[in-house]
């Protein structure tokens, strides 16, 4: 049996009194995509900021249920916040490099784990805007601000940032809707290309995007989950009406 | 006259009204400002700024006193900044918001209610005497830290504030500590506004009279200082000086116009490098 690398069970989260997730039950596979999508304001930055642990950062919220990683619960008292997200990279919606060089951008999720040797940092920077399609557009400007890159330039930066400390699940709360279509697509074919390594969860508006980038679709509804099936099933014959009447814009 | 008539003429009215009054208060400072040019120019020379003050004051530069207002703008600044911005580090991202950040900020208005002469005789009791420091620069300069840094603390606060959440989740995302984030993430966006915070309050220092008047302000002291222990003459209270007290008043009436000239001149550019600094680095980091 394959163990779901991401979980929740009966998962409930309130900001305050507010009522955000209703009893999640999710889970996907090893490097796979899995796309979020529903009417704003239904929780799917919630939930994923759930993985983590990005919430524990707002004041008053409180969450009931499990939420687990490779099967372990990520709530739990033994595990470091801190470990947990080196495993666990974030991208956001809008490109938000720090007042930085590109290199120093690249390498701060390393530094701030303490890691101190040169030639290593040096390494994993290259690797990571390789991976991220930016290594050729900056190599030459590594010490350049990262302010002077184009939004869709600084957002593959954010991307290569969040690979640096070689995480295992990638959290992409809807990163390209601050962008141009040309730069939309190089982010989808290289969301295409990280899935060999990374399990991924995107949020995103756009139904074509998520049709595209991920094999299963997960549909939230008013903080509940709704439907999460193939991603080819969801857009084409989904079970619940709720479901068909979203994907096919007759609501949201 | 039909409706829309009168709601033309009361528009024009209105805007005229408006217009009066702003191109009023701006005559009346370009004429303060002319009046002080025109009355102090004629003394400011290269001898004015380098000279010590001769003849019972009515002759001779102002040197000690611009030395010593420096002095105490760069004394009092280098207390209050670092207190005053980890102040503001700690209310704004440390605490969360509750009574206490409400007690805190309710103090820190207080503070910067309170009038400067009452920080004057604070500053001569407690750090002249009671600590037994006397009339010095850094007496002085603690004196006059205490008034500004409200001011800085809530300067730090509200540039900080006004750094989007989102560099900090994305910090604290790849593992960084709360000071971590604090220190190498969100500190440098809001640097500009704090920055301009400081050297506003430094010309707020600058021109400051009450608190130095019992703790360091020196009447008539042609020499500079040596050390922090040293009393010192300063621009504000040598102007009150030479205008109410000198041995010859009107013949000194030249000088004090040359020394507010002088002390508008630190204050007007201090207020130009906040401007230009706010420019240059604010859009070197963009705050989202
Ligand atoms: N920090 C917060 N405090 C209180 N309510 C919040 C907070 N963040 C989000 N919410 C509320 O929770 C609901 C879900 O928000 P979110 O997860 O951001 O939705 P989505 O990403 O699907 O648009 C919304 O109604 C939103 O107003
Ligand atoms: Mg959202």
């Amino acid at each position: 049996m394959i163990l779901n690398k991401v979980e929740a069970q009966d998962l409930h989260l309130w900001y305050g009194d507010f009522y955000a997730l209703k009893g999640i039950n999710f889970s996907i596979k090893k490097n796979t995509v899995a796309a979020l999508i529903g009417p704003s304001g239904c929780g799917k930055s919630t939930f994923l900021r759930v993985f983590n642990r990005m919430n524990d950062l707002i004041d008053n919220v409180s969450i009931k249920g499990q939420a687990l990683i490779d099967g372990k619960n990520i709530y739990g008292k033994e595990l470091r916040v801190d470990e947990l997200r080196k495993r666990v990279g974030m991208v956001f919606q809008k490109p938000n490099p720090f007042p930085k060089s590109i290199f120093e951008n690249v390498a701060f999720g390393l530094r701030v784990n303490g890691i101190k040797h040169k030639t290593y940092i040096e390494e994993r920077v290259e690797k990571s805007l390789q991976q991220a399609a930016l290594w050729n557009e900056v190599k030459d400007k590594l010490n350049k601000s990262a302010f002077e890159l184009s939004g869709g330039q600084q957002q593959r930066l954010c991307i290569a940032r969040a690979l640096a400390i070689e995480p295992q699940i990638l959290l992409m709360d809807e990163p390209a809707s601050a962008l141009d279509p040309i730069s939309t697509a190089k982010i989808e074919d290289l969301i295409y290309e990280l899935k060999q390594e990374y399990t991924i969860l995107i949020v995103t508006h756009n139904m074509q995007q998520a049709s595209r980038v991920s094999d299963t679709t997960a549909f939230f509804y008013l903080g509940e989950l709704i439907e999460h099936d193939n991603t080819k099933k969801i857009f084409t014959a989904p079970d619940k009406m709720q479901t068909q009447n979203y994907v096919t814009g007759r609501f949201g | 006259m039909d409706f829309q008539t009168r709601k033309n003429m009361k528009e024009k009215m209105a805007f005229g009204a408006l217009r009066l009054f702003s191109f009023s208060i701006i005559a009346i400072l370009f004429f303060i400002l002319g009046y002080i040019v025109i009355n102090g120019i004629s003394v400011v020379s290269f001898d004015f700024l380098t000279k010590m003050p001769e003849d019972g004051m009515t002759k001779g530069g102002i040197l000690p006193a611009i030395i010593g207002t420096l002095c105490l703008m760069v004394v009092s600044l280098a207390i209050a900044f670092p207190i005053g911005v980890f102040s503001g580090i700690y209310l704004n991202e440390y605490i969360k918001d509750g009574w206490f950040k409400r007690f805190i900020n309710l103090m820190t208005n207080n503070l910067s209610g309170i009038p400067s002469i009452v920080f004057g005789l604070f500053g001569m009791q407690f750090f002249v005497n009671q600590l037994g420091w006397g009339d010095s620069i850094i007496a002085g300069s603690f004196t006059l830290a205490i008034l500004v840094l409200p001011v800085i603390i809530r300067t730090t606060e509200e540039s900080l504030k006004a750094v989007s959440n989102t560099f900090r989740e994305a910090a604290s995302g790849l593992g960084a500590s709360k000071w971590q984030t604090t220190y190498s993430v969100v500190l440098p966006i809001g640097m500009p506004n704090i920055l301009t915070g400081l050297i506003l309050s430094m010309s707020r220092v600058s021109g400051e009279t009450a608190p130095i008047l019992f703790t360091v302000a020196a009447y008539f002291l042609p020499q500079l200082p040596h050390s922090i222990f040293d009393q010192v003459m300063a621009l504000p209270y040598h102007l009150y000086v030479v205008a109410t007290s000198g041995n010859n008043i009107t013949e000194s009436r030249p000088i004090a116009f040359g020394t507010a000239l002088v002390l508008i001149f630190i204050v007007l550019v201090l207020n130009l490098l906040a401007n230009w600094l706010r420019k240059v680095l604010g859009s070197k980091v963009k705050m989202n």
